[in-house]
């Protein structure tokens, strides 16, 4: 590689040696080998995705219904397969982890101390920004205006504008498997360790612009979601009278408003000390990383339970429809989640207890942290008391809940403990840590989000998925957890430390055999979950619920068709009560077409997303390569876009009357056509997604 | 042969599964060793106590409840629209919020007592040890003895240790999993902490926080001696005619594990101090 002449300049710091091929050539150790194998699977999964596109002859259909749509429907669905695909590599990553271990007790491995340190921070990095987030806004896209009895969210172009944000950090998350490598310092990036002075390589950028673009799509969303759950609701849908679910996604807009800047400002302060010699979090020259530490947590913990509070809105819809009866303690559970939301930011220095700090400051935030317990463990027995008297059917979202209620109390068991100070001394940084948060977000996060993967399915695809892959997946989750965690805490106990590429007892083996066995397992549920979708697509003839009310549902979200059309409702509808749906079926006819219907006005497709997320995307790839023409190209498409798109006034097109007319009647044709359910049959063919009303 | 003996150990050991997790845990705070671990694994042993009659109640009543209440049992009650009752309202928040109140004094008292920077009571005065985390090694100077070791902590038993951290590098962090900790060493900042063995033994210690590399071999044990078996160490060590001059010091900062621990017979003075300036200067 020459260092002179224009080459330097085009392609910045990048060489032949970035490229995992080839290290793999000159060296090639398991462990290279492994790096390589990963770039060519994500290789040929692109060129494979790509060929298949062009051999069915679907990109003008991909670019124009798809890509460039402002439909919160489609949107919705986007980011949720972005996180299917996301967290395909980042548990596959966590295997390889598991085999790591197992393998390296007083042994080097198959993985060198780099490969793993790389692989722990882009299983962390992704599953929180890139599988969680993505999963749940998809969820609260999709859902929450269907809920609210809306046309869509609020500001539709910026939805999308968030999702190409989100969708491009996610690119450069891969490309760091293909080009250059990955950050070593952990999903939360400490300084110093990821300053110039340690490590002058690309990996830190690549972290740091991809948090930054997926921070700024957060943000956004939040905003969005916000204003939409505040200024969209229908007629009569008062805050004290809105599902659960939206109660949730609210708090979890409200956190991601306040809660994403300051990461966003982190990262900011970290690439100006990386790119421009500043010393925010330097050892030298009055550089602190403590603020660092500070300004990451406060929003890391916030960000918690951005994760955790729509997985908790999801288990209230769930528990209720599936017991079929009304949610206990409703008010209740809206005083919880909001008490949650505000004592997040209370807590976050629990994370650093061991920083040095005084006894009064850990005291305080030990006890805040406590504190979280309460409403939390309010919640649990508010969905226990929603079964209590009901009729509790077990389905697979059914069946995530129970698992998640149990299975949290334990996570929330040794969250207590690690809330005192003295306790999270000795288990801090250690296996326990490890075990803990997973113990937390698996049923937290996890859990909620294949609930409702499971439960609104049909509604957004119009036929259910298969029950019995759907349940060998469910037992596949549950099983492979506890298998891989559980050992976790008794190592952790035992004082092994996190981030460890290699043991050093024998003693530790055993429960290094059962945690990788688990990991397995976990992999095999996540191969059932595609299993089912593939089972589910072939056999879905069978299974359609066009009418739209699969499980006697009880919001509106249930009362249109399935798949909904992309205006969503005809005629807005008015709400009186909480389970608008559930009332009508039982007072009166739900499924009377209106006198007349109108013409309605939905946003036009826009480029603007795209455009924003791939410029976005490329100005973060030149920053990490120190390609500045790429960098400044990237921004000025971004500026210019966002320029042009301000001048365009041709936005909406119209839904002419007539045609919503024959839309709405072929659905009502199929209502009076379908055979009511009683709720036995619901997992079989016979449903037709016609509940049968008893009472 | 040792692999062949330790697989067929391992499948003897697979029905025990339980027990031989036990011998994990006695690398742990079950198996403490001095005052401050014993003290707080008494503190883990009450709080988990009292966590069992707060999680214990929802593992019974989540699948006794989902288990009766099931669609197929036509003799459990079914009152679709009730949703409301002021005495489990009451039941479901005071307890709870009592139990929140007795830890949090609990939890008070405890982080007070159990302090790191808090001195230990004792007759005798502390050691003073001062540990400084390295790429991938700690150097722990003994300023009182003027001696000083690389990846191994003598200490006395029965007398109180008063540990002075910085980083010469990234950040790091002290564990002694039966002995006490954590606490971070941050380069050109000091944190302190104190501990003390109650009986004599080898306790292992590491570094928890990710630094590079070497990190998984930032391991050292630390070896309790009676009184008089410690000072004949120390004067053994400062015998040994190996003090840390200008080569030694340089090859501490390069990053690397030493594959033996190392023992220097005598330290320049205020190398502590030195170290924690020399780690704000500009690179």
């Amino acid at each position: 590689m020459t260092t002179q002449g224009i080459w330097p300049a085009v392609l910045g710091r990048l060489d032949w040696h970035e490229l995992p091929f080839v290290r793999a050539w000159e060296n090639p150790t398991a462990s290279e080998i492994i790096g390589a194998g990963a770039a060519l699977i994500v290789i040929i999964g692109a060129v494979f995705v790509v060929a298949l596109i062009t051999r069915l002859g679907k990109w003008r259909y991909l670019w124009s219904e798809w890509l460039t749509s402002l439909d919160h429907k489609k949107i919705g669905i986007m980011y949720t397969v972005l996180a299917f695909v996301m967290l395909s590599r980042a548990l596959i990553e966590a295997v390889l982890m598991r085999m790591q271990q197992a393998a390296a007790i007083d042994n080097p491995g198959f993985l060198a101390p780099d490969h793993f340190a790389q692989l722990f921070s882009t299983h962390g990095s992704i599953m929180i920004f890139f599988m969680a987030m993505p999963f749940l806004v998809g969820l609260i896209n999709y859902v929450m205006p269907l809920q609210i009895g809306g046309r869509d969210v609020a500001f539709p172009l910026l939805n999308s504008i968030s999702l190409w944000l989100t969708g491009g950090a996610a690119g450069l998350m891969m490309a760091s498997l293909v080009i250059g490598e990955f950050s070593t310092g952990g999903w939360s990036s400490y300084p110093p360790y990821t300053e110039l002075a340690f490590n002058p390589g690309v990996g830190p950028d690549y972290w740091i612009w991809a948090v930054t673009l997926g921070s700024i799509g957060s943000t956004l969303t939040g905003i969005n979601f916000a204003v939409t759950i505040y200024k969209m609701r229908c007629p009569g849908m008062h805050l004290m009278r809105m599902p659960l679910f939206v109660w949730t996604a609210l708090c979890t807009s409200i956190l991601m408003i306040f809660a994403m800047p300051p990461l966003t400002v982190a990262t900011a302060l970290l690439a100006l000390d990386r790119y421009l010699g500043f010393h925010f979090f330097t050892n030298d020259l009055g550089g602190n990383m403590m603020n660092y530490a500070n300004l990451f947590w406060l929003f890391g913990h916030p960000e918690v339970y951005i994760l955790i509070l729509p997985a908790f809105g999801v288990y209230s819809e769930v528990v209720s429809t599936f017991s079929s009866k009304e949610l206990y303690g409703y008010t209740s559970l809206v005083l919880a989640t909001a008490a949650i939301a505000l004592l997040s930011f209370t807590v976050w220095v629990h994370h650093f207890f061991t920083m040095g700090q005084n006894a009064d400051i850990n005291a305080a935030f030990g006890i805040a942290t406590m504190t979280i317990g309460v409403p939390t463990g309010v919640k649990i027995y508010d969905w226990i008391w929603t079964m209590f008297r009901g009729e509790v059917r077990f389905t697979v979202p059914m069946l995530y809940s129970l698992a998640f209620m149990m299975t949290f109390v334990l996570g929330g068991f040794t969250g207590i403990l690690l809330a005192f100070p003295p306790l999270d001394y000795l288990v801090h940084n250690t296996l326990f840590l490890v075990a803990h948060f997973h113990n937390m977000l698996i049923p937290g996060l996890l859990y909620g989000m294949l609930a409702g993967y499971h439960y609104w399915f049909p509604k957004a695809f119009g036929f259910r998925l298969n029950e019995k892959w759907g349940r060998i997946s469910f037992g596949c989750w549950v099983i492979g957890f506890y298998l891989a965690f559980m050992p976790l805490y008794v190592l952790g106990a035992a004082g092994v430390a996190r981030r460890t590429q290699g043991m050093f007892d024998p003693i530790f083996r055993p429960w290094l055999y059962v945690a990788g066995v688990g990991a397995l397992i976990l992999l095999a549920a996540l191969g059932a979950l595609f299993i089912q979708f593939w089972v589910s697509i072939r056999e879905r003839d069978a299974n359609r619920v066009f009418a739209g009310d699969p499980w006697d549902g009880r919001g509106l979200e249930w009362s249109i068709a399935a798949p909904p059309p992309e205006y969503n409702y005809a005629c807005i509808p008015q709400v009186h009560d909480r389970d608008p749906f559930f009332d009508a079926k039982r007072n009166d006819d739900p499924y009377v077409p209106p006198a007349s219907y109108d013409a309605i006005e939905l946003p036009k497709s826009s480029m603007t997303g795209p455009v924003i997320g791939v410029a976005g995307a490329a100005t973060a790839f030149g920053l990490v390569w120190h390609m500045w023409w790429l960098a400044i190209i990237g921004m000025l498409a971004i500026i210019a876009t966002v320029i042009a798109r301000s001048f365009a006034r041709d936005v909406h097109r119209i839904i002419p009357a007539d045609e919503i007319e024959r839309t709405e009647r072929r659905w009502l044709r199929a209502v009076a056509e379908a055979t009511p359910i009683v709720r036995e049959v619901e997992m079989t063919s016979a449903n037709q997604g016609l509940a049968e009303v008893s009472e | 042969m040792k692999a062949l003996r330790s697989r067929s150990r391992l499948f003897a050991m697979l029905p025990l599964l339980p027990l031989s997790g036990c011998d994990a845990l006695k690398l742990g705070v079950m198996n403490h060793a001095g005052p401050i671990a014993a003290s707080q694994w008494h503190l883990y042993v009450i709080v988990g106590i009292v966590l069992v009659f707060v999680a214990g109640p929802v593992l019974l009543l989540t699948p006794l409840i989902a288990w009766h209440y099931r669609l197929s049992n036509k003799q459990s009650a079914f009152r679709p629209k009730w949703d409301f009752s002021w005495t489990l309202e009451g039941f479901i928040w005071i307890p709870p919020t009592g139990i929140v109140i007795g830890l949090g004094f609990l939890l008070w008292h405890y982080t007070h007592t159990l302090d790191p920077y808090r001195p230990i009571a004792s007759d005798q005065p502390a050691l003073e040890v001062q540990a400084v985390g390295l790429d991938w090694k700690w150097l722990f100077i003994y300023p009182d003895q003027r001696i000083a070791t690389v990846n191994q902590l003598f200490i006395p038993v029965d007398r109180p240790v008063h540990i002075s951290l910085t980083s010469g590098t990234v950040m790091q962090a002290l564990l002694i999993p039966r002995l006490a900790g954590q606490i971070y060493a941050m380069a050109g900042m000091t944190t302190q902490l104190n501990l003390a063995a109650s009986r004599s033994g080898v306790y292992r210690g590491e570094n928890t926080q990710f630094n590079g590399d070497g990190f998984q071999n930032e391991k050292f044990n630390v070896t309790a001696l009676p009184s008089d078996d410690f000072d004949r160490w120390v004067a053994a060590v400062r015998a040994s005619s190996h003090p840390l001059d200008a080569t030694a010091y340089a090859g501490l900062f390069r990053q690397s594990s030493p594959p033996q621990p190392i023992v220097f017979s005598s330290v320049p003075q205020r190398l502590f101090q030195n170290i924690l300036a020399k780690s704000k200067e500009p690179r």
